[in-house]
């Protein structure tokens, strides 16, 4: 790949019901960025993220993946692409270990078990990795989603509410694991209503919804 | 990605597809004992005769395992669709029309195949002539397939209605009536006594039409459901 990794929003705006959701947007995520969306509820987070992500084409304006229209190179896209929404796609009746296996083998077929046991050690789920999901709790099983980013290989992370249901503790293991990302030369965009605690410079906020 | 990726990527799908199958074992069975009910009643109805059984025998077990396919198919994109899973399936690498055929591929591994092999015991309970066995398992083999393949289109774009199940009836029923048509038009000749080739060969270019071009069409519908 010659141009350098970048995603570039250009004139972005979609509508809802003849409202505004978002409006003329314009941001660029480049390596080593932070970009949290902030903003009140109903105020198109979600849909920003599934816009960016590709899962939403009910839009107008352009997206750019380093420097070349998405449509133009979508499977290159998705490759670099993680991307965690409000339900991850875990199944109940899997564990965590088969569940992981499968969200992982979307994207890459070299995990073995000890690549995924560490992974799920690292959110906390050291003896649960064989136990069904729908023996767990809520934040365990959002963990189990979570645990992805201990193995991708993704640059662009887009995570949607990625703190739902976890605690205190999970939540500083989380942040430590985004600016990690980022300071290996990945880019993270995440919702989350939570007041990030770190202090790292690549970090930005873009407020949606503040000029309705 | 390498064809080696690929390959191994739809190997993952398959395989969770079916581990999920047989973790659920009553959306498992249920299909093929609803075959096994619909079959049965029609004597209740039609009355015990043997000569009117012989003649509606090979259209019954076609029609039941119709609907059983049917009743099926709701279930092939709804969990996945509701728990996030859909969404990480078309955004990963893999091409969706190729995750979409091997979705399909698992669901017909554990509907239409069971309901292929169970078939001769219906039609023996009708009283169909042995000569009518082969046609009635080589046309299911063959039908089934097809009959996932369409149903799958109409599952995709029902997906995201919280009731698509009436609907997806309405949407798919129309679509199977050529494969019924040679279905039943060959094991009627079969159990006559005629050849039945034709029929055979008329649905394996239906089959050949369906898994080149529904692999699209249900990667089209999928993307309008998630996206919509």
């Amino acid at each position: 790949m010659t141009q350098p990794l970048c995603l570039s929003v250009a004139e972005l705006t979609c509508e809802r019901d003849e409202r505004y959701l978002f409006r003329a947007l314009n941001f660029s995520l480049n390596p080593g960025e932070i970009l949290q969306i902030s903003g009140p509820n109903g105020s198109g987070k979600t849909t920003l993220m599934r816009v960016v992500a590709g899962l939403s084409l009910d839009f107008t304006g352009a997206l750019f993946w380093c420097g070349e229209p998405i449509d133009e190179d979508r499977p290159g896209f998705h490759a670099s692409l993680l991307y965690l929404g409000h339900h991850p796609g875990v199944k109940p009746t899997m564990t965590p270990e088969e569940n992981l296996r499968w969200a992982m083998g979307l994207h890459r077929n070299d995990l073995s078990r000890d690549d995924i046991w560490a992974a799920l050690a690292k959110v906390r789920l050291t003896g649960f990795e064989d136990v069904p999901c729908y023996q767990l709790s809520a934040g365990q099983n959002r963990r189990v989603a979570l645990a992805r980013l201990f193995l991708a290989q993704q640059p662009l992370w887009i995570l949607d509410e990625p703190f739902t249901a976890i605690d205190r503790q999970g939540i500083t293991e989380l942040e430590l694991a985004l600016v990690q990302h980022a300071e290996n030369g990945g880019m993270v965009m995440v919702t989350t209503h939570h007041e990030m605690t770190f202090d790292y410079s690549g970090f930005r906020t873009l407020v949606l919804g503040g000029s309705r | 990605m390498t064809l080696r990726g690929l390959v191994r990527g739809l190997g993952c799908i398959l395989r969770r597809d079916l581990r999920l199958a047989f973790r659920n074992r009553g959306d498992l069975m249920n299909p093929l004992v609803f075959f096994f009910l619909v079959a049965s009643l029609f004597p209740l109805g039609v009355g015990p005769s043997p000569d009117v059984l012989r003649i509606i025998g090979g259209g019954v077990v076609w029609v039941s395992a119709l609907l059983a396919n049917m009743l099926a198919l709701d279930s092939l994109f709804r969990s996945d669709y509701e728990d996030g899973a859909l969404e990480q399936l078309m955004l990963s690498p893999l091409p969706l029309s190729l995750v979409a055929v091997t979705k399909v591929l698992a669901h017909w591994l554990v509907t239409g195949l069971p309901i292929t092999l169970v078939a001769p015991v219906i039609a023996i309970m009708f009283g169909l002539p042995a000569e009518a066995l082969p046609a009635i398992v080589a046309t299911l083999l063959l039908g089934t397939p097809m009959l996932s393949l369409v149903g799958a289109i109409g599952a995709g774009l029902t997906v995201g209605l919280r009731k698509g199940g009436i609907l997806l009836s309405l949407l798919t029923l129309p679509l199977y009536i050529p494969v019924l048509i040679l279905g039943t038009g060959a094991i009627d000749a079969a159990a006559n006594g005629f050849p039945w080739s034709a029929h055979l060969m008329w649905q394996g270019a239906l089959l050949a039409l369906g898994i080149t071009f529904a692999p699209l069409a249900i990667g089209a519908s999928l993307r309008v459901s998630v996206s919509g």
